[in-house]
Order: structure tokens, then sequence, then C-alpha cells
């Protein structure tokens, strides 16, 4: 029987590669908060990548016109929410500097310890949530067992666990606690008893012992991983040109060898903080990277963090050994209805994420003439289009994820 | 360089009409310059050898207006709106606050947004920074790739951040106010 032309069995597959339009987000697990990413793909491969923002867009701005600065500090934990103390005490150092405020050394070493801490916290999140959009849930794990004790430690200096506005125009609204009860996770994982009472100095103090080895073990575990290091390493790579073009900052600008932090290197009333702490600004390149790493890429900007929680222990440690002989209160009068000065003042501190800018013009009256917050965030995500081109669909998560964004910050 | 040596170098550069002030005793030392010529100015910051501002900060929109009638006389500024650029260099680590000021509304029309040239061809980052000054304050950039909203929703009316906005009724079925 001969064969005919249109003989049922064969199968033609219809494989045609038109470019599809993806949606990525805004309900995305991998895209660290409500962004929309919109994908021109051809079959795996993405071509076009248009962040869309504003989904948690609250215009904090105006609220910040319409209120007095102190007022206004709550607002700022709800920005970037994983560094509440650092927004707190970046607005503070803006307000300080337009009004001409001098803070005792008991005030400065505190807000040095508590923003050192939040970084410790952050960065931890950061480590974890990367190791999550790469498909390992260990790591996560880990990181908020350890930033769960952190966590309880400010719950003990403020009240609150997550949106502290605790570091304030002059200072800290309270002074750091004398006794507390031990934190239960520091408990257990030290196999200490629950009911143990000790300073507040005290339990950051057994926290870093027990946290300071745990890092070599997030290295062997994330950092020095296989396959972590080959969905990192030799992608998404940000250059140094195209990074201070995007007005990247943070660890994003150190991972692509710009040796800046503006804890050493930004505004007088903010640097003046960190003198005489011990520590070193980390920057790529590493000269234990592993081979395939480039620098720029997506594991050099996570390395920045890693290294970072290294130094933020060193500072950690030497605040409180200063802050006990420390002089002065851990706060001055300020009051809530204090005119602001017909001028204005941009400034620029180093939160987590990046140099996180307010801008206050006054204009002699209670309320700012414009309170403008600068995300950091925001000028780290928009080289996204720039690094995702041409890059797997799979791979989308391992970039937005290296920039570490924080949506409420962005979006304001 | 501090404030005023770069002040002198863009005065001598670009002369006195487009170099239009200054406050040299502010916390933050500002230049003003003509919106006409901000672009051609951007790119000698950025590009002179002795500058090299190649860190734009921060671009922002403030408005310069009281509502208040009452307070109108005491406010101490007539109205306008300011594009505010603040400028530092990694290599020089020098900084400066360039601004540009335009009327609230082109041709004095109550809607048509004043114009300001683009500087996103200077500063990559200005792109997103343009489009939320546009966005939130209300200033066309004019020679914008992309001038689109990006944080408010595209049918969004109106700028927030001006200070004679009123908030919305009602929006897609969601009561305001």
């Amino acid at each position: 029987m001969p064969v005919t032309l249109e003989d049922p069995r064969i199968v033609e597959f219809d494989v045609r590669t038109d470019e599809m339009l993806v949606n990525m987000g805004p309900q995305h697990p991998s895209t660290h908060g409500v962004l929309r990413l919109l994908l021109r793909t051809d079959g795996e491969i993405v071509n076009e990548v248009t962040p869309h923002l504003g989904y948690l867009h609250r215009c904090a701005e105006k609220i910040g016109e319409n209120l007095s600065p102190v007022q206004w500090i709550p607002y700022t934990d709800r920005m970037d929410y994983l560094a509440g103390m650092n927004m707190n005490l970046g607005m503070s150092l803006a307000v300080e500097k337009l009004i001409g405020m001098e803070l005792p050394e008991k005030a400065v070493v505190l807000r040095v310890l508590i923003a050192e801490l939040n970084r410790i916290a952050s960065h931890l999140v950061g480590m974890g949530a990367y190791g999550l959009d790469l498909g390992t849930f260990s790591p996560f794990l880990y990181a908020f067992r350890e930033r769960e004790i952190i966590l309880d430690l400010f719950e003990e200096a403020c009240g609150a666990r997550l949106t502290y506005s605790y570091l304030t125009v002059g200072g800290a609204t309270h002074d750091l606690p004398a006794t507390i009860p031990i934190p239960p996770g520091l408990a257990s994982l030290t196999h200490r008893s629950p009911n143990m009472k000790l300073s507040w100095l005290e339990a950051v103090s057994m926290f870093l012992d027990w946290l300071e080895p745990r890092i070599k073990e997030y290295h062997t575990l994330l950092t020095r991983n296989h396959i972590f290091i080959k969905r990192t390493a030799g992608l998404g790579i940000l250059d140094r040109e195209t990074a201070i073009d995007y007005g990247c900052t943070g660890p994003v600008l150190r991972g692509s060898g710009v040796d800046w932090d503006l804890r050493r290197d930004g505004d007088p009333i903010y640097t003046r903080m960190y003198e005489g702490f011990d520590w070193n600004v980390a920057v790529a390149p590493f000269k234990d990277a592993p081979r395939e790493a480039v620098l720029g890429d997506n594991w050099c900007r996570f390395y920045v963090r890693m290294q970072e929680v290294t130094q933020a222990i060193r500072l950690v440690r030497q605040a409180i050994e200063k802050y006990p002989t420390a002089k002065g209160m851990h706060r001055v009068p300020h009051k809530m209805a204090t005119k602001l000065p017909k001028d204005e003042c941009y400034l620029e501190t180093e939160c987590p994420r990046g140099a996180m800018g307010f801008y206050f013009v006054g204009n002699g009256e209670v309320n700012p003439l414009r309170a403008r917050a600068k995300s950091s965030c925001f000028c780290n995500l928009a080289p996204t289009a720039d690094l995702c081109e041409g890059f797997l669909l799979a791979d989308i998560p391992a970039v937005v994820g290296s920039l570490d964004i924080v949506m409420g910050e962005i979006d304001r | 360089m501090n404030a005023e040596e770069i002040l002198n170098l863009l005065v001598d550069e670009f002369g006195s009409e487009r170099i239009t002030g200054s406050n040299l005793a502010a916390m933050d030392p500002w230049i003003e310059v003509a919106a006409a010529s901000i672009e051609e100015v951007s790119r000698f910051l950025k590009t002179d050898e002795r500058l090299l501002l190649d860190h734009l900060n921060n671009l922002c929109g403030v408005d310069y207006f009281e509502p208040d009638e009452k307070k109108a006389a005491k406010f101490g500024h007539d109205p306008h709106v300011e594009v505010v650029y603040h400028l530092s260099s990694y290599t020089h680590r020098h900084k400066i606050t360039i601004k540009v000021c335009v009327p609230r509304w082109k041709d004095d029309q109550a809607g048509q947004l004043p114009e300001v040239p683009t500087v996103s061809g200077v500063w990559k980052i200005a792109d997103w920074h343009e489009r939320e000054t546009f966005d939130l304050v209300g200033v066309n950039f004019s020679g914008h790739p992309n001038l689109t909203r990006i944080l408010c929703a595209e049918d969004w009316v109106g700028h927030p951040l001006r200070k004679d906005y009123e908030f919305p009724l009602e929006y897609h079925g969601i009561r305001g106010k």
C-alpha cells in the first residue's frame, strides 16, 4: 500500500518562534515585592525588560510636606522596611544638619551601634532571599533565625520589631535598657536558661559571638556552592562606567569596583560618627573570588554584602566597648514644633542598600516646603533593562535579586 | 574645587546670561542655570577634566507656591518651580547643586507644564528621575525619550507635589477623602 501524503500518523509540529510579552510580577516571589517586569521573550531568551514601578506608591513626599520632620520619621521606617533604623538615621541627620544641631558622644555611638546592627539584619535577609531566588531554601531559614534575635533585641530597645522610629532628631528616643530577658532564640541557640537576665549590650555581644563563626558556614553553604557560583558568577555584569552613569550606590556600586562608602567619603556630619572606628570598606574585586567571577557580576555584589556583615560586626563590637564610657546623653531635646530655617539641605547616608538621600527645603515654618527622599534602590533598579537583555528567562531573578531591592523604598 | 571656583569656571565658559544666579552662602551652595542651556551646561559639568561631576545624586522638583492667601504675603518667594540637580564627582570628591527655575505654568496658563530640556542623555539615571519629577511635580522635560508617569498610575490626573494639587474624590470607583 503506497504511503499517501495525508498519512494521519505524521504529525507536523508547528514550531514558531514568535516574540511573546510576559508579565513577571507584580505578584512574583522573586521580584522582591510588587515590581512588574514586562519581558519581551523569544523562546527562553529575554530581549527586552521594562520595569513598571509604583504599586506601593504612597506619595510619602507629599505627606512629608504636611508634617514636621519628627512626625515624618515613622514614614521613613516604612520606606526601606528591612533597614528602618538606617532610614531614621538618614532623615534625622539631614534635619540636624539643617537646623545645626550637635549631638553628644553617647548618642553618636548609640546610633552607630544600632545602625550597624540593622545593617547585619538587612544583609541577612538579602542573603537569604537571594538564595531563595536561586532555588535554595536553607540559607533563608538560617538567615531568618539570626535576624529574629536582632529583631528581639530591637524590640527590647524601642518596642517595635520592624518600624522602629527609634533614632530621631537629636539622638534616640530611649536609652538602651539596663536589663532584659534573654531573647528566646539566643537562649536556645547558646543553650542558656530562657529565664536569664542580662544587659542589652551583653545580649548583643553574646549574639555576635554566636553569629561570627556562622558567617563561614554561610560561605560554605551558599557563596562557595558550585551551583550558586554557576548561577551568579559572570552573569549580570555591570561595569564601572555604567554603574556610575545609572547613579548606582552601595553594594551595587562597590561590586562594580568603585571604592566609595559614604561612611568614609560622605558628608562630614555623617563621617564624623565613624571616626575612631576601625573598619574596612568591602569593594570588588576580591582576592578570594572564584575563577568564574567577573568584576561587577552578581557574585561580586552578593559578596560585598557578605563582607559588609563582617565589617558591621566589627563596628558593633567597637561601639559596645565605647558605649558605657561615652559622654553625654542618648539624646538632646528637640521640640517637634521647631521651625526650619530658610535654607535647604541634601544629605546622603549609607543605608544597607545604597546611598539614601534626604532633601529638606525649609521656609521658616515647622513643616518643610519640600521633603524629598531619594531612594537608593530606585537608582539601583534603573540598569535592570541593560543588565537583563539577552539573558535566559531563568536568570532574570538572579540578576534582579543581586540588586537587592526593596519596593517600599522605590515607590515611597 | 569649591563652589566658588566652579561658579567662576561656569561663568567664564557660558557667560552670565546662561548662568543666571547663585547662592554660595547656602548650606548646599547652588548655581542657577537658564532653562534653555541646562543640557549644554550639564554636559560640560560631566565631561570637563576639572569638574568631572559624573554622579547625579538626586534630581527633583520643588514647587514654590503658597495656596493660602493669608500666608502668601509671608511666603517670601515668587511663585515658581525649581528643578534641582545634586551632583558630585567620584574623581575630584567635590559636589555642587544646580538649579533651574521655570514659571509654574507655561505661558501662565494653568495646566500647561513648564518645559526644561532633558539631561537624560548626559546621566542615564536622569531618565527615571525626570519621569518621577514629571509625574509628581509636573515639569515637562523636552527631548526625553519616554516621558511617562513612573510612580502614579498611567491615567492619574494632576501632579501631586504641586502645592495647589487637589486630591481626586474618586478614582476607578475608589472613594478618596
